[in-house]
């Protein structure tokens, strides 16, 4: 089976969302649109919509994670959606039940719609391609593949900050691209979009082989790379890659790439500077940035509300019959 | 081997005799007497066939041999054992497999290789010879006793896919096995480099965000060993390149004179990483598959004679294994089934000639693992694979015989067909 036709309904709606690479420019625009059109509900007083109640949503977060949980929590609470949160680290698979087996037995319970978020690449692939046919599966992050919906608020975040014209930006995408999914969903994303140009910049031992291949102009010295760019998206650093060899230290990080007001001058004057959170505050940003007026960090995570709001009853509404 | 019939008279008349190892080509009887073949062309005095196998249209050349097949047998028999494996192979056409030493227990005591050759013996369908463990329980750390597994009939040592972390247990395992004239089976994987992934380090591994084992994994390990065979003296083969650049490196390491010998699996004269690009645990295997031009690399390097055998790498799974995210699933290709007409295919797409195609598959491996077989001179024991080569049939789980169904070829057109395989002189199988 392939990949793209995987999430990708015969009439060309959205069944899963795994991935971003297979999406096309007109259905990613709706994802934003449809977001758009969300982001009056979360503002309101009363924050509901029905258009999901009834339905029975499972996070099932295979590794820790506190904001894409619960912002997806809180986005499906808001379509009136039921959530079941299943935290499997300290569940069954440590018992020896298998992936397959799980799934089995939340399919018997009536669940509609997954949630997932697993440590190998490729998991919400297997997911969804082994579930029962009325699930969909959303990619909550699998190892280092994919992790869309993040990318989609970011696409969102940059839309309303810049305006719809993606060709006139460019954009630096800074720190661990190797093993983040975040940054290989965002270059699909950005690229979809046709941006003009898009950056990553990290030192050699953070960037995957043929990081070019990914749809990327390559640097590994952050003025350089962030001449001139609009947008700058800091990844977070995770403190292991200290042990693995593949920096030194975070000083010596933070002198290189970390990002500060007075390396902030070579971008372009109205530069706006992302992180999909958690920051290391003195580690890949410093405060003063994080905190400043070009910092869109916290809007992104509001976004995120929006956002998934709109994957999930998009996925959900391709189905016959109306959902709420 | 089973005991019936070693008196059986056998005729194999008018059949295409290829003998790889006598450069032999041409239509011709073969007179089989005592499980041996006794003459050629003209029956000897007296001959009266048993059986007459009629081979026209068909090529008869010596069974095939295996030089890496995981039986499963001891220790994880829900994938296949001993007899379900053999079988498959003697429909395949293959007589001889070598089973690596990762059995569970690990073939490092002669009771392990005295299990295995006894139910070998018992389902008579194939012969099963083995490799014993370089280094007890294959941790690396203490050699095995190898003066005892070669007593037992290993055919050689190997670590199998466990590393040897210490060079100087290497180096000291190395000499020891020389001291018996054992030859040493190399998996070239540096540990370190290849860091527990799962993937070709390149293209479709960054997309998809698969940790990635580099080309140097091989290449640096296939340096460092190098290094120490040359140190050592020992006869050292290399399992299961990849990449081309290792390919190379063994070419010079033989014009050089240093006794090495190197093997392919035919998955990866195949596939390469793009066949991952679905997350296909099928696709799953160990040494990662690489580049396309590591592929055709791969397939020169058997045309010109450096990698002088061409394995199928069979690794039968149960279905469960191949259930999961990739990274979590588990490695290898079912190859028995496929072995002969994936290579025949070879054939036909590259310019490798019928003759020394079979080499890699017969001569070839006798000769690396030190086996009297693969031949089919006056007087070598009667093992003969006998195939149409322009018989076409589907692979499904209905014609294959392993009982590992986790192949990618699953479902596609092979070209090629087992008639009849002899092992010492009885037909362990005709098809129906």
């Amino acid at each position: 089976m392939s990949r793209h036709n995987l999430q990708i309904d015969k009439n060309g709606r959205l069944r899963h969302f795994l991935s971003i690479s297979g999406l096309n420019r007109q259905l990613m625009t709706e994802i934003l649109d449809t977001a758009e059109s969300f982001a009056g509900v979360t503002a309101q007083t009363v924050k509901k919509v029905p258009l999901l109640r009834g339905k029975t949503i499972v996070n099932l977060f295979f590794e820790a994670s506190t904001r894409t949980r619960t912002t997806f929590e809180l986005a499906a609470k808001r379509l009136s959606a039921d959530v079941l949160n299943i935290n499997i680290t300290q569940s069954s698979t440590v018992k020896g039940e298998t992936l397959l087996d799980t799934l089995r037995n939340l399919e018997a319970m009536h669940v509609d719609m997954f949630i997932v978020r697993h440590a190998d690449s490729g998991a919400a692939h297997f997911i969804a391609a082994n579930t029962a046919p009325h699930i969909s599966v959303i990619n909550a992050g699998d190892g280092s593949h994919s992790h869309p919906t993040q990318a989609m608020l970011d696409m969102y975040t940059i839309r309303r900050v810049k305006g719809p014209d993606f060709g006139a930006l460019r954009v630096a995408i800074v720190g661990d691209i190797l093993h983040s999914r975040v940054a290989r969903s965002q270059i699909h994303a950005l690229n979809i979009l046709n941006t003009g140009e898009v950056r990553v910049v990290a030192p050699k031992t953070l960037l995957p082989a043929h990081a070019e291949s990914l749809g990327a102009q390559v640097y590994n010295d952050l003025q350089a790379g962030i001449k001139d760019v609009d947008v700058i998206i800091m990844l977070r650093l995770q403190r292991e890659r200290m042990q693995g060899a593949f920096l030194p230290s975070e000083h010596e990080y933070y002198e290189l790439f970390g990002l500060t007001e007075e390396k902030l001058v070579h971008a372009s004057p109205d530069v706006t500077v992302m992180h999909p959170g958690p920051i290391n505050r003195g580690v890949e940003m410093d405060s003063d940035v994080a905190d400043g007026p070009r910092s869109v960090i916290l809007e992104q995570v509001t976004h995120g509300i929006a956002v998934r709001m709109a994957v999930m009853s998009m996925a959900m509404s391709r189905k016959e019959g109306p959902s709420g | 081997m089973p005991a019936s019939n070693h008196s059986n008279k056998i005729l194999i008349s008018s059949g295409r005799v290829i003998d790889p190892a006598n450069k032999v080509d041409r239509i011709r009887n073969i007179y089989i007497a005592e499980g041996k073949v006794i003459a050629f062309d003209k029956a000897p005095q007296g001959f009266n066939a048993d059986v007459e196998i009629d081979a026209r249209h068909r090529i008869v050349c010596p069974g095939l041999i295996d030089i890496s097949t995981r039986l499963r047998e001891p220790g994880q028999e829900q994938k296949a054992t001993i007899a379900t494996e053999s079988l498959a192979a003697a429909s395949a056409g293959i007589t001889t497999l070598c089973c690596p030493p990762d059995t569970q227990p690990v073939i490092d005591t002669p009771a392990v290789t005295e299990f295995i050759r006894l139910r070998a013996e018992a389902a008579g369908n194939a012969r099963v010879v083995t490799l014993g463990a370089l280094t007890q329980s294959l941790r690396g750390e203490q050699l095995s006793e190898m003066a005892a597994l070669r007593k037992a009939g290993c055919v050689g040592v190997s670590n199998a896919l466990m590393p040897l972390l210490n060079p100087l247990v290497q180096r000291r395992a190395l000499e020891y096995a020389a001291t018996f004239d054992l030859t040493v089976f190399l998996y070239p994987n540096d540990h370190w480099l290849a860091n527990g992934g799962c993937a070709h380090e390149g293209r479709v591994a960054t997309r998809l965000g698969l940790p990635g084992i580099p080309e140097a994994a091989e290449t640096a390990a296939v340096a460092h060993d190098l290094a120490l065979i040359e140190q050592t003296g020992v006869r050292a083969h290399f399992c299961r390149l990849t990449t081309g650049r290792a390919a190379k490196m063994i070419a010079r390491a033989q014009y050089d004179g240093i006794p090495v010998t190197a093997d392919v699996a035919i998955p990866y004269l195949y596939l390469s990483e793009v066949d991952i690009s679905d997350f296909d645990s099928l696709c799953h295997l160990i040494p990662p598959l690489r580049t396309v031009e590591d592929r055709q690399q791969l397939r020169d390097a058997v045309q010109q004679g450096v990698l002088s055998a061409v394995c199928s790498d069979h690794q039968p799974h149960e279905p469960d294994a191949k259930l999961g995210p990739f990274p979590a699933t588990e490695p290898g290709i079912s190859g028995l089934d496929t072995l002969l007409p994936l290579s025949l295919q070879l054939a036909e797409e590259d310019s490798l000639g019928l003759m020394d195609l079979l080499h890699r598959l017969t001569a070839g491996p006798a000769r690396i693992l030190g086996l009297p077989y693969g031949t089919l001179s006056i007087g070598a024991v009667a093992d003969i694979c006998i195939f149409d080569p322009s018989a076409s049939w589907q692979l499904d789980s209905r014609t294959m015989r392993s009982s590992g169904h986790n192949t990618p070829f699953m479902g596609r057109e092979m070209k090629g067909r087992v008639t009849h395989t002899l092992l010492a002189g009885n037909i362990v199988y005709t098809l129906n």
